[in-house]
């Protein structure tokens, strides 16, 4: 009986490794293990032996089916290992081929720029303002101590909408300072805005189109000094351009809504048609401000015995061809895809103060 | 304003540099525009002397000269007529850069004899229009010496930027007083001659101004000056207009000029021989002429103030005189003229009639009241000097000024608004140097000299100190923190575009920013071009409206892509569009648009963008500027400027439109001149609702734990019938359970009845309380089949 099983086993081992498909293993398995195998066959057998040949040639079959269960299974995992090789061989496919790129856009510089300024001023605790581009002649002019003699209306190339049924003509805003008239009429000292937005002015070459951006600044309090003002401008422009620090050079000069008033350089080089910002032997205008002119205050109802503050004026297109390179602002508003695809940014590059203000 | 160190150096005793005094101007308010040294071209050059000149052995007009320079001799091939021995000549060697010819000189041989060098005319070195000859030096020039130090011509000539309140600084004398108060040296004392006239002027002023316009002339005075002469100006005068870009006249109308720009003191003089009867100061009459001295005729509104003769006007007070009493080299008898107008009036006058002179800039900042006197005096003494003739005694009309302007000053104010901790006798000396006076104790009382007309409050005494003191000295001081809050910083509106932008940006679209004005021909199309956004002046005819629409601009802008060669153009733009001039009239939109057919690829075909793409950007801006697009409603209704069959709105309700989108009108594509396909959207960023609420927090999240289950149901309907409907229908058939509708194919064609469209839906169910059984099912299906009968007719396709 022993030697039955050993013929048996070595028999079977044998089928076992000529099956050479799944369905040859498959009528091994069947032929020896299956309901009339001859595994199974032998364990039947084991009902009409006594209790002792049973005792011994029990573990003995057991242990053959055992194995002839391993030997199939192993040759099993075997054929199929062989199977799915010979079907990923036809399942090549050439992944070197170009895909279908996920869109992607762009945002504009000026809108990076100002997303950048207003979070570098969050920082410093202003609010973002705003006012209509539409303006009246009181809002762009007279309250900001701008009377219509004024030599410094000529300064401006207003654009004017036809006179309306009063003789009334809106403006378009010649600045951005309206907004700082706007803020004070309508809200309560302490305060600090910026007013970022679009201005125009009848003008056009490399450097001026007849639409451009402007961001003005405004504190008013009852002690804030031209001494504040200049640390929040080397805050800004040392943030905006990711420096160490800046050399400002204030002059004196003068705009007719603040007193006393200054236009500020920054210390740069121009290297190779590069400016680079925070050293170097130059110069370059950079901005307008100044503490606010009591008339002003006066104009909005505010009482310049009690509150004063200071405000600043920057163009925010001239601060992006700085900081980004661009060298023609005219290029700003043309739209091109070739220039937004180069100059512009990606939707996810948003400025933060812990990522960083550029990309 | 321009001026020449030398000039400044009449007025300013100082051992500066020229790049310190560059340094201080900057420093004090007068910002250098440029600086430019006739000497920097000149630098080469040396006297030298003509030892021998012989003519030339192959030309007749060419002579070949021995010249020496001190310390070399060299030959010379020289053409000029007057090239001969013994004369002194200016000197340019081979390497040197002639200016007026724009080249450098080089060892060369002409007609076969050697040339080294150049002897040159006073064109070639731009020091005047003679090319006749070479210059010729005086006999004492010494040689060898360069001709910058023999002409004294290091004189360089500075460009400064005056701010409207500096009329003080409009004469070079006022400069000079500047630069003495900011410690750059000692002012000279302006000396001022009294000219005694030795007779009555038989032509006098009166000044004929009622109250309302009394203030357009308040003072003027005149001189008669008889048998002058009136030729070319001395050399040193013709020199200093030239200097800075003026052109000598005659000296009569130069002296007026150079007081002009020396002291600040417009002036004018007429041919006495010219006028007839008096002078008079009085406004213009409407639709008077008079040809001014620019050669032009003008035509008065009625609102100048004029200098007018018994034969009419003769001068725009304050502006520009009359050609017809203009002095010429015939000129024997003058009247000289100065007087105090309204800088107001004069303003206006000028820019009316676009005139720009010296005497308006001057004026319309206001000129020192009490200098006029001196002006008059100083002005008839250089008509004396360099004309001759005899003086009248000075006729005038109006009063003197009366200035007393005093200004009250707390010294602490130079810290608590100028941020500078200065003693107040610092403050006083510095307002003492600029020629103020101060009196009492703090607060101190400021008397206002006569030329700081500019100087009103105590802010303005601030920035004299500081100006005075140095800017830069003010110390920097960080702003105190507030109480602001995080995130406040922008307005939900201002959050709202700029989400919007990053989200347009993330689909594929690049954000462009055009202009806010269009033409008005095509604002029309877009629905604007009123006669309230008309702009009067604008800079081209293609810019003279506000923008109804930002569609036009990206349309124009997609066809100027399209032709430089993209394909598939998508652009967006988030800005202001204007229905009216008022502040509510400006909305801002988010407007996109798509143009062109998608760039091939391999792995999906390529297509004309469509309604559809339209549409879901618009849902797409809509969603990111937090709009409640779950809830928003499609209308077939949209603008004229969209095609009426592909084009939609998405609303909140009937009336509040959120959006509108669609393939853009043929008609508005060719009346733009651009090409098919595009497709647009604009979103009204304004008209979202506001988010509800300030909690951070969200409603707690319900999900159920028994299996959801889904249907398909295909529907048979009306083609002209919205689908929107039957997917409302659809949702609205069972609310408790039914989670989602969505449809998986719309078809038309062989097999659906012409005039009908099939379109089969997905309906998520999903169970509250416990697992659907087969009859509840059942029961939803057959309610979502009586829906959709009953709201769009459909049947379930068989």
């Amino acid at each position: 009986m022993q030697d039955q099983i050993s013929s048996l086993r070595s028999i079977i081992e044998d089928e076992v490794g000529a099956a050479n498909d799944l369905a040859a293993l498959e009528a091994v398995r069947v032929a020896t293990l299956g309901k009339k195998g001859s595994v199974s066959g032998l364990m039947k057998g084991l009902g009409g032996m006594s209790p002792d040949e049973r005792k011994t040639m029990g573990p003995l079959l057991n242990a053959l089916k055992g194995e002839v269960a391993t030997l199939i299974a192993a040759r099993k995992a075997v054929l199929e290992d062989a199977a799915l090789d010979a079907r990923l061989k036809t399942e090549r496919l050439d992944i070197t081929l170009p895909v279908l790129d996920h869109p992607s856009g762009s945002v504009h510089p000026i809108s990076q720029v100002m997303d950048e300024i207003a979070e570098i001023f969050a920082g410093l605790g202003f609010d973002v303002a705003e006012g209509p581009d539409l303006e009246s002649d009181f809002h762009n002019f007279t309250a900001l101590n701008i009377p219509p003699e004024h030599p410094a209306r000529q300064d401006h190339d207003t654009f004017y909408l036809a006179p309306d049924a009063n003789g009334d003509r809106k403006v378009l805003r010649t600045h951005t300072s309206p907004v700082q008239i706007r803020t004070m009429m309508s809200k309560e000292p302490p305060i600090r805005i910026i007013a970022p937005g679009r201005t125009y002015r009848s003008d056009s070459d490399a450097t001026h189109t007849p639409m451009f951006h402007q961001v003005e600044g405004l504190v008013i309090d009852k002690d804030t000094h031209l001494g504040h003002l200049k640390g929040t401008l080397e805050a800004f422009l040392k943030a905006f351009f990711e420096v160490d620090a800046v050399t400002l050079r204030l002059r004196p000069s003068y705009f007719p809504f603040t007193e006393p008033s200054m236009e500020v350089d920054v210390q740069c080089s121009f290297d190779g048609g590069m400016v680079k910002i925070g050293d170097g032997n130059d110069w370059l205008e950079i901005l307008g401000s100044g503490m606010v002119n009591t008339k002003v205050l006066e104009a909005c109802d505010l009482d310049p015995t009690v509150y004063q503050g200071f405000a600043f004026g920057c163009g925010i297109d001239r601060l992006a061809m700085l900081k980004y390179g661009m060298n023609d602002l005219r290029a700003f508003f043309d739209a091109d895809l070739n220039w937004l695809r180069h100059y512009g940014f990606r939707a996810l590059d948003l400025p933060t103060i812990a990522g960083g203000l550029s990309r | 304003m321009k001026f020449s160190l030398n000039w400044l150096k009449d007025y300013l005793e100082t051992e500066a540099s020229l790049e310190e005094i560059l340094v201080k101007l900057n420093a004090i308010g007068l910002e250098v525009d440029s600086v430019t040294n006739p000497a920097d071209a000149l630098a080469p050059f040396t006297v030298a002397e003509v030892l021998s000149a012989e003519k030339h052995p192959d030309a007749d007009k060419l002579k070949v000269c021995r010249v020496s320079d001190g310390s070399e001799e060299m030959q010379i091939v020289c053409g000029a007529p007057n090239a001969r021995a013994g004369i002194k000549v200016v000197l340019g060697r081979p390497g040197d850069y002639v200016p007026g010819l724009d080249v450098t000189l080089k060892k060369a041989k002409i007609r076969g004899v050697a040339s080294n060098g150049m002897m040159c005319s006073a064109k070639e070195l731009e020091l005047g229009d003679d090319h006749d000859g070479i210059i010729e030096l005086p006999a004492d020039a010494p040689v060898g010496l360069s001709y910058v130090e023999y002409a004294g011509a290091d004189n360089p000539v500075i460009d400064i930027e005056i701010t409207p309140n500096r009329q003080d600084c409009l004469g070079v004398y006022g400069i000079a007083r500047d630069l003495a108060a900011a410690g750059l040296g000692t002012l000279k004392a302006l000396n001022v001659p009294k000219v005694d006239g030795s007779f009555d002027s038989d032509v006098l002023v009166s000044i004929d101004l009622d109250d309302d316009h009394a203030s357009a002339c308040t003072q003027f005075l005149g001189r008669k000056v008889t048998g002058v002469k009136n030729g070319p100006s001395p050399q040193w005068l013709q020199d200093r207009l030239k200097e800075i870009g003026q052109r000598p006249i005659s000296a009569l109308v130069d002296i007026t000029n150079y007081i002009t720009h020396d002291l600040g003191r417009p002036l004018h003089v007429y041919d006495a021989g010219k006028l007839t009867g008096n002078l008079l100061v009085r406004m213009a009459d409407e639709g008077e002429t008079f040809t001014a001295l620019d050669d032009k005729n003008y035509t008065a509104t009625g609102e100048e103030c004029v200098i007018a003769d018994d034969a009419g006007i003769q001068g725009f007070g304050g502006v520009i005189g009359g050609l017809e009493t203009a002095c010429d080299e015939a000129t024997t008898d003058v009247v000289l003229e100065a007087a105090l107008f309204d800088p107001v009036r004069t303003a206006f006058t000028g820019r009316d009639h676009g005139l720009i002179t010296d005497a308006r800039y001057r004026f319309e900042r206001g000129v020192d009241p009490l200098f006029i006197r001196d002006g008059m005096e100083i002005a008839s003494q250089m008509i004396l000097d360099l004309c001759g003739g005899e003086a009248s005694r000075v006729f005038e009309a109006g009063a003197d000024t009366v200035w007393d302007r005093t200004v009250p000053f707390r010294s602490e104010r130079v810290m608590t608004l100028g941020g500078v901790d200065l003693a107040a006798s610092e403050s006083i000396a510095i307002l003492e140097k600029l020629g103020f006076t101060v009196e009492g104790d703090d607060p101190y009382t400021v008397s206002v000299p006569s030329w700081r007309c500019d100087i009103v409050g105590e802010p303005d005494l601030v920035e004299e100190i500081l100006r005075i003191h140095g800017y830069d000295n003010i110390p920097s001081v960080a702003l105190p923190a507030t109480n602001h809050k995080a995130g406040t910083t922008l307005s939900p509106r201002q959050k709202r575009a700029r989400t919007t932008k990053r989200r347009l940006a993330s689909v594929g679209m690049h954000e462009a920013v055009t202009w806010s004005f269009m033409k008005r021909e095509q604002a029309l199309l877009f629905g604007g071009g009123g006669d309230d956004l008309v702009v009067s002046n604008p800079i081209s005819s293609e810019l003279d409206c506000m923008r109804p629409s930002i569609l036009p601009n990206l349309m124009q802008a997609a066809q100027r892509n399209k032709d430089r060669g993209a394909n598939g153009v998508a652009l967006f733009e988030v800005g202001p569009v204007y229905l009216d001039d008022t502040e509510k009239g400006q909305l801002l939109v988010a407007a996109g648009l798509r143009a062109g057919v998608s760039e091939r690829h391999w792995q999906r075909p390529s297509a004309a963008v469509s309604v559809f793409d339209a549409k879901r950007d618009a849902l797409a801006a809509l969603e990111a500027a937090g709009a409640p697009v779950g809830n928003v409603q499609v209308f077939t209704e949209s603008a004229d400027h969209y095609h009426p069959g592909r084009s939609g709105s998405l609303r909140l309700g009937p009336k509040n439109i959120l959006a509108v989108f669609g393939e853009l009108h043929p008609k508005t594509l060719k009346a733009m001149d651009v090409d098919a396909p595009m497709v647009g959207f604009e979103v009204y960023l304004d008209r979202i609702p506001a988010k509800r609420g300030k909690s951070a927090a969200k409603s707690a999240l319900f999900v159920s734990k028994l299996q959801s289950v889904e249907r398909d149901f295909a529907f048979l309907m009306d083609a002209d019938k919205p689908a929107a409907n039957l997917i409302r229908a659809v949702k609205g058939a069972d609310k408790d359970h039914i989670v989602g509708v969505n449809v998986f194919d719309v078809y038309a064609g062989k097999g659906v009845p012409e005039g009908q469209t099939s379109i089969a839906v997905s309906v998520s169910l999903e169970p509250k309380g416990e697992t659907f059984s087969d009859k509840d099912i059942e029961a939803i299906s057959t309610r979502i089949i009586a829906a959709a009968e009953k709201a769009v007719g459909a049947v379930l396709r068989a």
